[in-house]
């Protein structure tokens, strides 16, 4: 038995093409650690699914070593690995009742008629679904399907469990309760899991850890906070939630901060994450929220003015676009609080930030 | 208005706007559609039935008419209606035949009722029509000029025979075609050992169609399984594969295989070569039951490929990942998750297979030398050299009551909704 510090899941310089031409996945370094909630997050053919399939068995690692528990498994098959996996159609048996599918995992694995019952009532209770045992899989609906699906991956006590994009096809608001769902299952049985995703708020809500993937390489893991919040790149900062980009180039260094002086606005003190060398262009990054209308003076470092060119009233905040620095796509999210600024299309505003909400990126040019 | 239409919900039937009934203005809309829908399988509907319906209940009907000896001896007919069938009937009778004897050869009818007895009674034919080129100068008695031209109208059986014969209507091709006969007291029994002949075929029928329907599930199945999961590029090619036989004559298929499978032919030839078989151990493999099962599984296999192919195509690849990623090794998971999804596929293919087989004619006529014969085979006989289109008829009604009886065990077994043919 390995050390339970080890990390459960280790992908060492793993590469994968399907074509002997394209690398799909490019040297993943990756450790998952026991009871942990990783999301794959990224966009479609960013590398997430096939990760995730060489990790169930489906696919071979064309080159480098994954390892389950400490013991290299790209030699294992995917029925030895005793990995448990939700899929995106939730693949239930159909000529199967909803408990001969739970019961299914038990009975290869020759466990007795007894202990599986139990077994498969109290998965069935986990998902509240004690009534539904002798009904077909297409009796059920999406939601209800689901639940089963991720009771099946779960009954035989696996100690990880995959689920590719397995809300995908539920609406929004079954989406959102599943959700929590999922995630209570996951604390409460301590099962580490892998996700996979294309949906960052779902991401976002469940994860311990994210993992951003495009273009076959991971471009940044990191909590859901800190994903947000500090975004490592300008694909992490366009891809994660809305973001405001300004194109510049680098003028000035000083320190962890730095100066860039943006095309058709002028110089704004930006926090250096990523940004290159004096004369080098770079975007800057700057979260709507983290914007100020009509600031005090002297409170920020950066300010200027801008006109507001519209204003959507969404309830809990307006959402106002401002043509700043000549960009007219900037976006200011205006809480509706007590006492907030009254906009009218057309004004002329001023809007100010910090420095240290302003991140100066690489330059992403989109795929 | 809409005062008047809610007042009308309470008060009763349901009005229109214009105040006529709203079931009577519903189907006035529907009218026309119905209209155009009929007029759409119209055509369709006529031409099934003028070249399908109608010559399978002329076929039906034709299995149990009996008008030659009815209509052309009518006098015997009425003199044999209340004889007891004891003994030989009285002179009356032996009148009345010798003036429908007569009657008959004056019409030429005497060849048609001579032959139609003969299936009945055999050797019938030479007494009738031989009598009936004397009857013209017979004189009374005639009981005893009839015996005196031939010993058999002495006898009770011939009598017996006419007056079954009689009736308009009658079982006796379908008692033949289960190798069953009246005997002289108008019993049904089993044929004589050395006639009996068309339960054998019956049966070497079914068993043929069950052998082909098998070999095609076991050739077709991992055919189809390739074809619903290889890459598209390659399917095509195996796809045109599968079709390529449709689009060959079937005559041209079948005399391909007596090149192969000849005595002196290409397999038996290579056998011989590689030094497997000996030259005096060549084996028969056609112009016999084998011959028959080859050809016909060959020329029949798309007809099971395709309908499992429609059906495995459906059944996502993630059915059998989750099989396996629960922990079955991939045998369980085949047998245990995907061959029972199959099952609408194994059945619409083998019940297609199989009633195609059982009524198949062409490829064992020409391979099936006399082994390998089919019911089909002997129907089309007793069409073309016999003649005896009554017994032919019956052979194939109890083939189509067959056919029709399986279609209900399957529908009731598997359901019919469960088939699917493409």
């Amino acid at each position: 038995m390995a050390n339970p510090d080890d990390p459960l899941v280790r992908f060492i310089e793993v590469q994968k093409s399907y074509d002997g031409e394209i690398l799909v996945v490019k040297n993943l370094n990756l450790d998952i650690a026991r009871g942990e909630f990783l999301t794959m997050l990224g966009p479609s053919g960013s590398g997430k699914t096939t990760c995730l399939m060489m990790l169930a068995g489906f696919e071979p690692a064309t080159h480098g070593e994954i390892t389950l528990d400490g013991t290299s498994i790209n030699n294992l098959a995917p029925h030895k690995r005793g990995i448990g996996m939700v899929f995106q159609n939730y693949a239930l048996f159909p000529h199967m009742t909803v408990a001969e599918n739970l019961a299914f995992p038990l009975e290869v694995r020759k466990m007795g008629k007894s202990d599986i019952e139990a077994k498969v009532k109290r998965a069935l209770d986990m998902v509240q679904l004690g009534d539904f045992g002798h009904r077909r899989p297409a009796q059920l609906s999406g939601g209800q399907q689901q639940r089963v699906a991720v009771a099946r991956a779960l009954v035989f006590d696996p100690e990880l469990v995959l689920m590719d994009e397995p809300l995908g096809a539920l609406d929004k608001q079954l989406r959102e309760q599943m959700q929590y769902e999922i995630k209570h299952i996951h604390e409460s049985l301590g099962v580490t899991v892998v996700y996979v995703t294309h949906d960052q708020s779902e991401a976002l809500t469940m994860s311990n850890r994210v993992a951003v993937f495009n273009d076959g390489v991971i471009q940044q893991l990191a909590p859901p906070d800190e994903l947000y919040e500090k975004p490592n790149n300008a694909f992490v900062a366009q891809f994660i939630g809305e973001n405001n980009k300004l194109m510049g180039k680098v003028t000035a260094m000083n320190g962890k901060n730095c100066t860039v002086e943006v095309d058709g606005g002028g110089p704004v003190q930006a926090f250096n994450v990523k940004a290159g060398a004096v004369g080098e262009a770079a975007s800057l990054s700057l979260r709507p929220e983290r914007v100020e209308i009509n600031p005090p003076d002297g409170k920020y470092p950066n300010v200027f003015n801008g006109k507001v060119e519209e204003l959507i009233y969404l309830g809990d905040h307006i959402r106002s676009r401002v043509n700043v620095c000549g960009h007219d796509d900037f976006i200011v999210k205006v809480p509706n609080a007590t006492g907030h600024p009254q906009l009218s299309k057309g004004s002329d505003v001023r809007v100010g930030w910090t420095v240290e909400d302003c991140r100066a990126l690489d330059v992403y040019e989109g795929p | 208005m809409s005062d008047q239409v809610t007042a009308a919900a309470y008060a009763g039937p349901v009005l229109a706007a214009d105040g006529t009934l709203l079931k009577d203005r519903l189907n006035k809309t529907m009218r026309r559609r119905k209209l155009i829908a009929a007029g759409l399988v119209l055509p369709l509907g006529a031409f099934v039935f003028i070249t399908f319906m109608f010559p399978i209940i002329l076929m039906l009907y034709r299995s149990v008419d009996n008008p030659v000896v009815h209509d052309n001896m009518p006098q015997t007919v009425a003199a044999l209606e209340y004889w007891d069938g004891q003994g030989i009937p009285g002179e009356e009778a032996f009148a009345a035949m010798v003036a429908d004897l007569v009657q008959a050869r004056k019409s030429k009818e005497i060849g048609r009722v001579a032959t139609r007895l003969n299936f009945e009674m055999s050797g019938v034919r030479s007494v009738l029509t031989g009598t009936a080129r004397k009857a013209k100068n017979m004189k009374a008695p005639f009981k005893d000029a009839l015996i005196a031209a031939n010993d058999l109208w002495g006898e009770r059986e011939l009598w017996v025979t006419i007056k079954r014969m009689a009736k308009p209507f009658t079982a006796s091709q379908y008692l033949a075609a289960v190798d069953m006969r009246f005997d002289i007291d108008n019993n049904m029994v089993m044929q004589d050992e050395d006639r009996q002949i068309y339960v054998t075929i019956f049966g070497r029928t079914l068993w043929i169609s069950l052998l082909v329907s098998v070999m095609c599930l076991l050739l077709g199945y991992p055919v189809a399984y390739l074809l619903a999961t290889l890459p598209l590029k390659y399917s095509n090619l195996l796809m045109i594969m599968v079709l390529l036989p449709f689009w060959t004559s079937l005559l041209v298929r079948t005399t391909s295989w007596i090149v192969l499978l000849q005595t002196n032919g290409v397999i038996n030839d290579l056998m011989v070569w590689t030094g497997i078989i000996s030259e005096e151990g060549r084996i028969q493999m056609i112009y016999n039951q084998m011959g028959t099962v080859i050809a016909m599984t060959h020329i029949l296999l798309p007809f099971m490929v395709l309908p499992l192919y429609s059906v495995m195509k459906t059944i996502p690849p993630s059915y059998m990942r989750a099989a396996l990623s629960l922990g079955a090794n991939p045998v369980t998971s085949f047998v245990r998750v995907y061959a029972p999804q199959t099952v609408p596929g194994i059945g619409a293919g083998s019940l297609l297979v199989f009633i195609l087989s059982i009524g198949y004619y062409i490829t064992p006529a020409l391979v099936g030398g006399r082994t390998g014969q089919m019911i089909s085979n002997f129907i089309a006989f007793h069409m073309q050299k016999s003649l005896n289109w009554g017994l032919a008829a019956a052979l194939g009604g109890i083939l189509l009551v067959g056919v029709l009886f399986l279609y209900w065990a399957y529908s009731k077994i598997v359901g019919v909704d469960n088939m699917k043919l493409g």
